[in-house]
């Protein structure tokens, strides 16, 4: 118990860190987000509509910088993100949370399979050294990990979107209709979601086989695997609960980093399909010169990392007995 | 106490590890015999086998290391022959293993009641509440409190996850419990207490025992009978009261004479000049020639066959013929 209580202190001072930071660097930059809106008004706005503006965006020049970190912590804490240039006058909150949905159900999901997945085939291809399984679909996935991702999407589209008309061409689901539970609807949402998850998938998953088949490789040499065998288990057993369990540890830090940067990571995948989450919005942010919604995303990405690390150590300490105590 | 049939039975056994440069031969045409209940010592310096030579017998070998040829016939069936399935019906239940370091044999992230309990349900069905009872019966069989079935292995000291292992070798009370080195990672106080339970244990079910170490002072008070290994063979194997009384091989009395003995007059430890040869390229004739103190002629060329005194086998030239 006392293992989590440390994890948790430290996910909070590292919070406490990245939120600072994230109030810090705006501020070490020359002009403000009134003068950015400035310009696209070509300049022609009297001084009070500055004044008013420089309220609405949340910006008070005439506080000392320690009023404006509390303000910032207090509004952060309440959600209040400020307002999306891009989108104004819709709250910085309330156009993430449109677009967050999608990205962890998309980029979410493909990379848990790609992890499942590439673990079990790097245990297997360990398990089996040497053997046809390990020789031809470890090196095969891996060298299509070195494809770029947005060429793989463009592939992917161009043969089963474009050529075999298999799967829609982009974005979430059908634009004739609105969101809703029903059953189309979500067969909708699969087949949209199929072909971006699947370039994630195949990008990503060479990686896992690798690192996988390294550490099971050192794990099978351990002498509780022998051990394991001199007991006469079932080689399913020995592989899963003696070998694999101990070779995943390695691993799962790994894993909840990549999770942590599902919300940026897909940058190019929602890009190329138009599909509507965080990453798609991050470049209309940055083309937009939307201070506000970068400043969010940035802080929702850190968050996301730190919560998932958060997560690899908990599931680090359900399975590693030896980290559960504090020695 | 020692039966007429062996019940194990290893017929020049040569266990080879392939290499860029060739095979590296770790075990060179190794016979020995264990009779039900007996316990068999085996010494040698590092690197000269005997690790390699047990887990042939238990068919625990994994690449590069290789079985060649020879046969370990266990209570009737060829070792060398059976399949992996085939061994695992017989693995545990007629004869179990305890490793060298538990900390490593262990596995770290399951309980030791979850590793029994592998071992247990692998071989039959049994109901919780009577797996559990015997879990803790095995426990306390060595000593360790029940309790300890709900504790991981870094949770234990030392003795006791070895004495935990010793505990699963004997859930099935197996007819040969292999044993390497099994104590090697105690001081020696834990050591000798450990010994003694082994010893008390062996007498209470009976089962025979392989023995590797390179403690000569600790298998001379337990083991029936000495192997003593050089170079992947056998040099001298015979009762180890009289192995000990009288070494007759020039390599075991430099054993002997590389370790204090705690009663006696205080004599210089003397040691044996050199190091072991290089297996990849061992040298002709008798292994042991380049670092023999009484080294003749032929002992260059000749390889040694074994030759019997006093109901000792000693593989070495000075005994041919009755000289």
């Amino acid at each position: 118990m006392s293992y989590l209580l440390r994890r948790l202190e430290f996910f909070a001072i590292t919070l406490w860190a990245a939120l600072t930071v994230n109030f810090l660097l705006p501020r070490l930059m020359p002009g403000s987000p009134a003068e950015a809106m400035l310009v696209r008004f070509h300049g022609r706005v009297s001084p009070q509509t500055v004044k008013a503006m420089e309220i609405a965006l949340g910006v008070h020049s005439d506080q000392n910088i320690v009023q404006q970190y509390f303000e910032y912590l207090g509004n952060t804490f309440t959600g209040n993100l400020g307002v999306s240039l891009t989108f104004f006058p819709t709250s910085v909150a309330k156009v993430v949370m449109l677009a967050l949905p999608w990205s962890l159900g998309l980029v979410g999901t493909a990379t848990i399979i790609a992890f499942i997945l590439g673990t079990l085939v790097g245990m297997l291809a360990a398990w089996r050294r040497g053997g046809i399984f390990d020789a031809i679909l470890p090196p095969v996935l891996i060298i299509i990990s070195a494809f770029p991702y947005f060429w793989i999407a463009l592939f992917c589209l161009l043969l089963f979107s474009l050529t075999l008309n298999w799967f829609p061409l982009g974005f979430a689901y059908d634009l004739t209709s609105s969101i809703n539970l029903s059953w189309d609807f979500i067969g909708q949402v699969v087949s949209h979601a199929f072909l971006p998850a699947l370039t994630i998938v195949i990008t990503s998953i060479g990686g896992w086989i690798l690192t996988m088949r390294n550490t099971m490789i050192t794990t099978l040499a351990e002498d509780y695997v022998k051990m394991a065998r001199a007991k006469g288990l079932s080689p399913l057993r020995i592989m899963l609960q003696y070998a694999g369990r101990n070779a995943i540890l390695p691993n799962l830090t790994g894993f909840a980093m990549s999770l942590g940067f599902v919300i940026s990571g897909a940058i190019l995948v929602e890009i190329v399909f138009n599909y509507p989450g965080l990453g798609f919005m991050l470049l209309q942010a940055v083309n937009g010169e939307d201070f506000a919604l970068m400043q969010a995303l940035f802080l929702l990405i850190t968050v996301a990392v730190l919560v998932a690390v958060l997560i690899a150590d908990v599931l680090t300490a359900w399975l590693d007995p030896r980290t559960r105590e504090a020695t | 106490m020692i039966g007429t049939r062996p019940i194990l039975e290893v017929k020049d056994l040569v266990v080879e590890y392939g290499s860029a440069d060739g095979p590296v031969r770790a075990v060179d045409r190794v016979s020995l015999e264990v009779a039900p209940g007996e316990f068999l010592g085996i010494v040698g310096e590092s690197g000269c086998g005997k690790s390699t030579l047990l887990f042939a017998i238990a068919r625990l070998l994994s690449p590069p290391a290789e079985i060649v040829s020879g046969e370990v016939r266990f209570e009737g069936s060829d070792m060398v022959t059976l399949d992996e399935e085939e061994l695992r019906a017989i693995r545990w239940r007629r004869y179990s293993v305890v490793m060298q370091s538990a900390m490593n044999a262990l596995n770290p992230v399951l309980t030791i009641g979850a590793q029994l309990k592998d071992a247990i349900l692998a071989h039959e069905e049994m109901s919780s509440r009577k797996l559990r009872a015997r879990s803790q019966e095995v426990l306390r069989l060595v000593g360790i409190d029940p309790i300890h079935l709900d504790s991981f292995p870094h949770q234990l000291s030392g003795g006791m996850r070895q004495r935990s292992m010793i505990a699963m070798a004997l859930v099935f009370e197996p007819e040969l419990v292999i044993m390497d080195e099994p104590t090697s990672a105690l001081d020696v106080v834990a050591q000798r207490s450990l010994m003694l339970q082994i010893k008390e244990l062996q007498r209470k079910i009976g089962f025979a025992a392989i023995f590797v170490t390179h403690d000569m002072s600790l298998v001379s008070h337990f083991s029936d009978r000495l192997a003593v290994m050089y170079a992947g063979q056998v040099m001298e194997i015979g009762s180890t009261r009289k192995v000990f009384a009288d070494p007759k091989h020039p390599y075991s009395v430099g054993l002997m004479a590389s370790f204090p003995s705690i009663r006696g007059p205080l004599q210089p430890l003397t040691g044996i000049p050199g190091s072991p040869p290089d297996l990849a390229h061992p040298p002709g004739g008798c292994r042991f020639h380049p670092r023999c103190p009484r080294v003749m002629t032929q002992c260059r060329t000749i390889e040694p066959p074994f030759y019997e005194r006093d109901d000792v086998q000693i593989r070495c030239l000075l005994y041919a013929d009755g000289a």
